[in-house]
């Protein structure tokens, strides 16, 4: 059983988010980039399976700039086996990502497309679920736990107050929750090995995908600053700045 | 779980992937490929990228880089700033007073101010090309040695111990790079290069070295105020006569300012905070407008070797060597150690090349330093070498044999000698006058940890902690009771704090490891040299945005 892992190069998570100045969006330059950490999971997740001799073969994907190379070459240091880079310098939108990974899936053939819930940068959280609906697939979101029968995967989602478990009949699209696992160390000697593996790169037009942002950005903005406290005497006073300050009571 | 670690075997290592290190490789590729020879390099590098831990002013001097790669302007290097305006400026508590005369050495035209982080990076693509593997998140956690004691490599730290210094379920143990040189760039104050030293008595007949710490922030200011290219360096306040040191604020393109302050780590005052000098001295009225209307975006330090000619250990040991700031390449009077330490790594690659080529006898490159001595790098740091010293007597003091020495190029039949290392130079907290720094107003100053917010520091939380107590009691017994903790002053990233219980008795020195920035600093001033700096997990510590 094959397995395709979707994974997206963000803005590290240690990085501080600066918007540019001119609010067109945020600051790229000299920053550090690394994989989407929900990727991370569902990489670390398709591995796990192969290595439980679930999986026959993960395949890791990404779509966006040739740096996202690195991207993927940390997923085959993690023990994918091999890779595609649709390349593009175009703004990725989660609709053009699920049509390229659509157009993948005929391709490959794979049994389960294991991505991210969401990633860090736009925290959009539809490419899932767009793809699913895309293929006609059963979809997982939210996992924090998968596990794999002959026809059918048993999917533990966490949803609002509590866990939901759900059977899902194969081929089907699983998207990573951040409890499913904690994704291993690429040691030394498999970063050099994955330097070996398959790699191909593709382009969206190859594809017959047009990758064309279709959502404009307005403008971007840093959340307002929050004010300093103030003390306040007695709870007199902290009922009338509740009621007349802050009007929320 | 295997505790055998997988062995790698290069021709070259090195250590550190900064501009020491990188030129290094670089040269011995470029070497290698006009022999039509054969060489594997590898770099490892503990940040997670290269430049993640690199913090410089910087104003480059490209003297190097124009031996390295002539033909840089074509291959993209970031070098976009000219120097355009050098002003010298001494700063009293309310004054500002231009120096009429520039000292040559601080005459920037024809460099670039750059950010070195960037430099590194655009190194490392040029060492990639030319066929370096370079693995970045991977720290050296130990030298390696034969039978003989002869250098064979080094080893990467295991990764995956908790903080109870037992394997965790992602435990991944280190790998060994062995090596027939290892070239140690680990920069200034280098953790195995401090091994490396005492087993091999590197630093018998020399100086001590003297360091210094460099706080640095970057901002963006408004874009009316830019004025790329200007080089502004201040002297005096807020340090007082006795205290070595200044400020420099470059502006560079992109209405980004660097902005930073030097403070000699033999200043003598347990109270002294050079994190709160550095911030104070933004409020001086003569500063603190560049900075009205604009926002801090990063902030980092790092320590800086001063001692200059004088320190420079005995540099080459049976299997390896050391090169860049790990070694004290920096010219003080310049204030600049970047094309130093790009010099000395081509200068030991070189030696290293031939070596290796030529089949000379013995495991120790001693062409390296005597190659060094023939280089202008020598010669440089030999004209300024009684620059720094002379500062030992106060800053007039200081200018005036600065001005002596500059005119008769180092000529004088003597050589200062640095007396005492940094951790000598403390008196007792009670002979000492207090310093009252004033509250960080949040616009132009500010607190430690908003600062190391800025310094996108991270390490994994469940492992030892790297900064290591030789004795627990030292912290309390001496540090406390005689110079009221200096390590919570000195430390630039708020790691040390006295922590005491509800009614103020039975204190405790708590150490924040998660927040350290790898300046070096506790390694060097801690009076007893009780604390030992040592490699956290690989990719751990700041994630430098082009510092």
């Amino acid at each position: 059983m094959k397995i395709l892992v979707p994974v997206k190069r963000v803005v590290d998570y240690n990085v501080k988010i600066r918007v540019k100045a001119d609010g067109t969006g945020v600051e790229t330059a000299s920053v550090k980039f690394s994989m989407n950490p929900f990727d991370e999971i569902a990489v670390e997740e398709a591995v796990r399976l192969k290595e439980a001799g679930k999986a026959t073969e993960v395949v890791v994907v990404s779509l966006g700039p040739s740096a996202a190379q690195e991207t993927l070459r940390t997923a085959l240091a993690m023990g994918a086996d091999r890779a595609i880079l649709v390349q593009t310098d175009a703004e990725v939108q989660p609709l053009a990502v699920a049509k390229v990974l659509k157009a993948l899936v005929d391709k490959e053939q794979p049994r389960i497309v294991l991505l991210g819930k969401q990633a860090i940068d736009d925290d959009c959280n539809q490419t899932g679920q767009m793809l699913a609906a895309l293929l006609g697939w059963p979809q997982g979101t939210f996992a924090s736990k998968v596990a794999v029968g002959d026809d059918a995967l048993t999917v533990t989602r966490e949803i609002d107050g509590g866990l939901e478990t759900i059977e899902l009949t194969l081929p089907a699209v699983v998207t990573a929750d951040l409890r499913l696992n904690e994704p291993r160390y690429a040691s030394l000697p498999n970063i050099m090995k994955a330097k070996k593996k398959p790699f191909e790169t593709l382009t969206p037009g190859s594809l017959g995908v047009d990758v064309t942002p279709r959502l404009t950005t307005l403008k971007v903005v840093e959340p307002p600053r929050r004010k300093a406290g103030v003390k306040v005497a007695d709870v007199a006073a902290l009922v009338d700045k509740l009621k007349n300050d802050a009007r929320v009571i | 779980m295997s505790l055998v670690r997988e062995v790698m075997e290069y021709d070259v290592l090195v250590v550190g992937a900064g501009p020491s290190g990188l030129s290094a490789a670089i040269r011995l590729k470029q070497r290698a490929r006009a022999a039509g020879q054969e060489v594997s390099v590898c770099v490892i590098e503990k940040g997670s990228e290269v430049g993640a831990h690199l913090l410089s002013g910087a104003v480059f001097e490209p003297r190097a880089l124009d031996e390295l790669i002539p033909d840089w302007r074509d291959h993209g290097a970031p070098l976009a700033t000219p120097a355009c305006e050098d002003r010298f400026i001494h700063l009293t508590r309310t004054g500002a007073y231009r120096l009429p005369v520039i000292p040559p050495q601080m005459r920037n035209h024809g460099n670039f101010i750059i950010s070195l982080g960037n430099l590194a990076r655009w190194l490392a693509v040029q060492a990639e090309e030319l066929g370096v593997e370079i693995y970045p998140g991977f720290a050296a956690a130990e030298v390696l040695y034969d039978e003989s004691g002869t250098v064979t490599g080094v080893a990467t730290g295991d990764m995956g111990i908790g903080k109870d210094g037992q394997p965790t379920g992602n435990f991944t143990r280190g790998v060994e790079l062995h090596a027939r040189q290892t070239i140690f760039a680990e920069g200034c104050r280098g953790s195995l290069t401090k091994a490396l030293m005492e087993r091999f008595n590197l630093r018998d007949d020399v100086d001590p070295q003297t360091y210094g710490i460099g706080i640095k922030e970057l901002w963006e200011i408004d874009p009316a105020k830019s004025q790329p290219g200007l080089i502004v360096h201040t002297i005096g306040w807020p340090l007082d006569q006795k205290t070595y040191g200044g400020s420099w604020l470059y502006h560079m393109d992109g209405n980004l300012v660097s902005v930073g302050f030097v403070v000699g780590l033999d200043y003598s005052n347990p109270h002294l905070s050079p994190f709160e000098e550095f911030q104070r001295y933004k409020t001086h009225p003569a500063i603190r407008p560049t900075f009205k209307g604009g926002r801090r975006i990063a902030y980092g330090a790092r320590t800086l070797s001063e001692g200059g000619f004088q320190s420079i250990p005995r540099l080459t040991f049976p299997g390896g060597l050391i090169v860049g700031d790990a070694a004290g390449f920096l010219n003080v009077p310049k204030i600049k150690g970047n094309h130093t330490a790009m010099k000395s790594g081509m200068v030991a690659a070189e030696a290293v090349f031939d070596h290796l080529v030529g089949g000379a006898d013995g495991p120790e490159v001693t062409a390296y330093p005597e190659r060094l001595k023939d280089s202008w790098l020598w010669k440089e740091l030999w004209e300024v070498r009684n620059i720094r010293p002379g500062f030992q007597k106060g800053l007039w003091a200081g200018l005036a044999n600065a001005a002596y020495e500059t005119a008769i190029k180092g000529r004088s039949p003597w050589t200062l000698h640095h007396r005492h290392a940094d951790n000598e130079t403390l008196v007792k907290a009670s002979e000492a006058p207090k310093i009252a720094y004033p509250k960080p107003d949040g616009v132009v100053s500010f607190d430690r940890l908003s600062s190391v917010y800025l310094s996108n520091t991270n390490h994994e939380e469940n492992q030892p902690a790297h900064l290591q107590l030789k004795d627990k009691e030292t912290p309390i017994r001496v540090n406390l009771a005689l110079y009221d903790a200096p390590e919570t002053l000195y430390c630039p990233a708020g790691v040390y704090e006295i922590v005491r219980s509800e009614d103020g008795t039975d204190p405790h020195l708590q150490i924040n490891a998660q927040n350290c920035v790898h300046c070096k600093t506790c390694d060097i001033k801690d009076p007893a040299q009780n604390i030992t700096w040592t490699v956290p997990e690989g990719g751990g510590g700041p994630n430098y945005p082009g510092m």
